[in-house]
């Protein structure tokens, strides 16, 4: 049985958890305050995921980029690819909150968004 | 020329925002927000970083999503504001002055002001680093801006000073963009940060975080070269055979936020020495009648939802006292006091007439305690004790006081809080 303390980084309350493993099978979870923390916990020792948000360059808008996140968390060892293809892309003005400006970067299933609005 | 509005709030961020919004939702219809950027949602429009809103939205927004909640109520309930105003001055009457290129200087008669200009960063010349003054040295916040906002990189090479948030956040983003954090470095022996960003921002790119650590050396004469990094005693003195040199060709300096109060002090305002941010009461008003705070202009905050929250209250004061229905200041005031590891209190003081039925009080602490106990006295009975695994200066606190219990005890002077062992 292996035993790891975690940090939530689900909210700011940062809550101290500890996991007990039985080899890749999560035996318990304790230190929670939210269902967020244990899902967090659980998912983090098996499959840690990262939501990952940067900003993609704007042609002709009133700004140089506009802010953009991936609209679900991605595979922690992704986050370079992803990082790649959303340097790669450029979008044009007029940009709308939320709309899709990658789809299924770098395999993942998952399309970034931009999370501002620019004219 | 001069213009009249019931409620003018100083700042169009977070805290101004929701300040508006709750105003205007109190019955409030003259109400103006004066902002100097060219946008509305203040620093959240630099901050592309997720995490905000789960208190008040119940999801994870990135700043300019949270932002945009706000900006889009404060235009569907059409609430004024001008942009690229600068405030000027602010009278103990409340006359503002404020001028913009399509206005020239203005006069504005309010009834009630709202505070909310925010915070700004500490600079380097408020930390005495010794060494050359050279380019490449840019406070986080200032990076944070060239990078979310202009599309530039500040550097390639990085070492941060200071483990604040904005210092935290921009470890990574950098690290995302290409360069190479080389390390944070922490004057205190805790991190002035949240935790999980010291989680998702340094231990998941392996950034070293070392604390009890300063910049004792600054090389490069046109553009920085090299920093010199020691250890620090328990007086923070550096500890001599401890240097190491790193080379970098910029430094992020993440050392702490301080309120933005002149325009407070021109209005007479009392500022408290621990804060910087005004000293209020249970309606966050100042000591200047109809002059209310709230945000980081009253004090720092780790979280915008707490700003959301603390805003809205202000907002509908100012409206109530817009309408003559609070109290005149100056009835039964019960003083709060902060000690044994509490730093302060916000408010500072209140008046259990003027009361809601609950009243939150913030507080942050001078040190890391673990499983130790949050206490409220009530003069000297200890009303209330609650343990916490973790207290922490870098994350704010609170206690919640009932007015119902203040009301069975007419004759209390103080409440005081402190952390105790047992």
């Amino acid at each position: 049985m292996e035993t790891r303390e975690l940090i939530c980084i689900g909210c700011p309350m940062g809550c101290r958890m500890t996991v007990d493993l039985d080899g890749e099978k999560v035996v318990s979870v304790s230190g929670y305050t939210c269902p967020r923390g244990k899902a967090y916990a659980e998912k983090e020792v098996t499959n840690p995921r990262r939501i990952v948000t940067s900003t993609v360059k704007v042609i002709s808008g009133a700004r140089e980029r506009v802010s953009c996140k991936t609209a679900e968390d991605i595979p922690k060892d992704k986050i370079a690819e992803v990082m790649a293809e959303i340097n790669r892309a450029c979008v044009e003005a007029p940009v709308i909150i939320g709309e899709v400006l990658i789809t299924n970067v770098a395999g993942t299933g998952v399309d970034v968004i931009a999370t501002a609005n620019v004219r | 020329m001069m213009i009249q509005y019931d409620i003018v709030i100083v700042g169009g961020g977070p805290a101004g925002l929701a300040a508006a919004v709750a105003a205007k939702e109190s019955g409030c219809d003259s109400i103006l927000i004066l902002e100097r950027d060219n946008e509305l949602g203040g620093i959240l429009n630099q901050c592309i970083h997720n995490g905000f809103g789960l208190h008040t939205f119940k999801e994870e927004l990135t700043g300019p999503e949270y932002a945009d909640r706000f900006i889009r109520q404060v235009t569907d309930l059409q609430i004024e504001y001008k942009l690229n105003t600068m405030v000027m001055d602010i009278s103990p009457e409340r006359v503002v002055t404020a001028m913009n290129r399509d206005d020239g200087m203005f006069l504005i008669e309010a009834k009630a002001v709202i505070l909310a200009m925010g915070c700004r960063e500490r600079p380097r010349g408020a930390l005495n680093i010794p060494g050359y003054r050279p380019a490449g040295i840019f406070s986080a916040g200032t990076a944070q801006r060239l990078v979310n906002i202009e599309g530039y990189m500040p550097g390639k090479e990085v070492v941060i000073l200071g483990s604040g948030d904005i210092g935290l956040i921009m470890a990574r983003r950098m690290t995302l963009e290409g360069a190479k954090v080389k390390l944070v470095a922490e004057l205190m022996p805790y991190s002035g940060g949240l935790k999980r960003n010291i989680v998702q921002c340094l231990d998941d790119f392996d950034i070293p975080l070392k604390l009890s650590h300063t910049v004792v050396d600054i090389e490069g004469k046109e553009h920085i070269t090299a920093v010199t990094i020691a250890q620090v005693d328990e007086n923070r003195r550096p500890i001599k055979g401890t240097e190491e040199r790193y080379t970098c060709d910029c430094l992020l300096l993440s050392c702490g936020l301080i309120p933005e109060n002149e325009l407070s002090t021109s209005a007479g305002v009392e500022l408290s020495r621990v804060t910087g941010g005004p000293v209020v009461n249970e309606s966050l008003e100042t000591n200047i009648k109809g002059v209310f705070a709230c945000g980081n202009v009253l004090h720092v905050h780790d979280l915008v939802d707490y700003v959301s929250e603390e805003a809205k209250k202000a907002g509908q004061t100012a409206a109530k006292f817009v309408r003559g229905e609070i109290a005149e200041n100056g009835g039964k005031v019960i003083t709060l006091h902060a000690e044994s590891g509490v730093r302060y209190t916000v408010p500072a003081t209140l008046d259990p007439e003027r009361m809601d039925d609950l009243l939150t009080v913030r507080f942050r602490v001078g040190d890391v305690y673990k499983d130790a106990f949050v206490s409220v006295y009530f003069d000297n009975e200890r009303v209330q004790h609650k343990k916490k695994r973790i207290i922490a200066p870098g994350e704010m606190e609170q206690v919640i006081l009932q007015k119902k219990q203040l009301a069975s005890c007419p004759d209390l002077k103080t409440i005081t809080l402190k952390i105790e062992a047992q």
